[in-house]
């Protein structure tokens, strides 16, 4: 991947998965993003650009995106950007920001609540409102449609779903400097109707690994809602590396963001190339890869 | 061809620490707002971060039921929905010692009289519920 300028990661936070989170999003972002920024050694007014990645249907409220603005100290007014989306894609912003040349600092942040007691029917709001969710068609029964299409192909597979968590990440970006430097970054969207896909594959997840490059990559974290697409993964990423799964405490919007955090800190513990992959939408639809290497 | 597809999501919000602690002095007719720790801004209702600073604020600050009218604006026009009947006055009041402005009602007066700088005092529902419409409007402090 040719980069006009070399980003890296210099911060890192996660709140710790849990059951139920009572804070609001202000104060959940107010702590997470106060940890990253700890952990870079960065003061808030050396972010040059702030892009955060979140859900408001899964949060429950109208405008929770900019509510959450209070958590990082937004006025007067700061650069700043957000993705209805898990907050890797609010990193990729980030990074695509950090290429144009003005700015040479990011602060990337995603919250997410599970616990609102919505999530499934939010997911499914997802789903083409005139051939699918009036069937009751839901992520789940997309993700039995895929385990029963590798049973035909004689994979292994049942359906066992992910347990959902309320939680935050936040991530400081740099360019140049120290610690771990994204190598490589891209993600991949297949097509909206799953009548037009092998579900046995994830073709949008192996073109953004060819376009990264997975080769000599010693630890994954995978971003997965079901075990089967663990299995998916491996194979469309082209691993044969230790994975590890954010699946056991996803965090609905956080858990691809903290994946890019955890292969960072991977990276700080001594491996030389660690992968990060986020996922969105059912049947892993959209597809985001993330190399870190040493610095 | 117009598709009705009513779309409903049930959720079990919990308001939050913060709010929380705001609303359950809302029930006993008290305004709770909290200080900045940093630039010492008293915010109402509080939210537990200071938009400036971002810090997290915990001294608690207890407001009195009077503040100015800072800006308003008379609704004359009847839609659908609508609470109230026109006209009624909306207006941002700004609770003595607060640094922000709360947005409610002006009431208890003709509000073709509100203005920019008038003083008002809360004027509270018999049976506070947790929510703002506790106070039912901000009236004149001395007749208009």
């Amino acid at each position: 991947m040719r980069l006009a300028r070399a980003i890296h990661v210099c911060g890192f936070a996660e709140l710790p998965p849990v059951e139920l989170d009572h804070r609001s999003e202000a104060e959940l972002v107010q702590a997470v993003t106060a940890l990253a920024l700890a952990d870079a050694g960065m003061q808030r007014g050396d972010i040059g650009f702030t892009c955060s990645g979140s859900s408001d249907y899964v949060m429950g409220r109208p405008f929770s995106f900019v509510m959450a603005l209070d958590g990082v100290g937004a006025w007067p007014p700061i650069r700043e950007s957000h993705v209805e989306m898990d907050g890797a894609w609010a990193l990729y912003e980030a990074f695509i920001r950090l290429q144009h040349g003005d700015v040479d600092t990011a602060l990337v942040y995603a919250f997410g609540k599970s616990s609102l007691g919505a999530l499934a029917d939010v997911l499914a709001l997802q789903l083409d409102p005139y051939t699918l969710a009036p069937l009751g068609v839901t992520h789940e029964v997309l993700a039995g449609l895929q385990v029963q299409a590798l049973r035909d192909r004689g994979v292994e597979a049942s359906l066992e779903g992910a347990e959902h968590r309320d939680g935050a990440a936040a991530i400081c970006l740099r360019v140049g400097g120290e610690g771990p430097r994204i190598a490589a970054i891209d993600h991949r969207i297949d097509a909206h109707d799953p009548g037009l896909r092998e579900l046995t594959r994830v073709p949008s997840a192996e073109l953004a690994a060819r376009a990264c490059g997975t080769e000599g990559v010693e630890i994954a974290h995978l971003h997965a809602q079901w075990a089967h697409e663990e299995v998916l993964l491996r194979e469309a990423l082209g691993l044969s590396c230790e994975t590890r799964s954010s699946r056991m405490a996803d965090v609905p919007m956080v858990s691809g963001l903290a994946n890019i955090g955890r292969a960072a800190q991977a990276v700080r513990d001594g491996v030389p190339r660690a992968l990060a992959h986020a996922a969105q939408g059912p049947m892993l639809q959209q597809n985001l890869v993330c190399i870190l290497e040493a610095a | 061809m117009i598709f009705k597809s009513p779309t409903r999501l049930a959720y079990q919000v919990s308001a939050g620490p913060t709010t929380e602690r705001f609303l359950r002095g809302i029930l006993e007719r008290r305004i709770l707002g909290l200080r900045c720790p940093e630039c010492t801004k008293v915010y109402v209702p509080p939210r537990g971060s200071c938009p400036t600073c971002a810090a997290p604020c915990h001294e608690e600050v207890e407001l009195p039921h009077t503040g100015t009218v800072t800006t308003f604006c008379v609704v004359n026009i009847p839609f659908e929905g609508q609470l109230l009947e026109p006209p009624y006055a909306c207006a941002h009041v700004v609770l003595d010692g607060a640094d922000v402005p709360i947005l409610h009602l002006v009431g208890g007066c003709d509000v073709s009289k509100v203005h920019m700088g008038l003083r008002v005092v809360a004027e509270w529902s018999e049976e506070p519920t947790p929510t703002l419409a506790s106070i039912r409007y901000f009236k004149p402090l001395d007749p208009l």
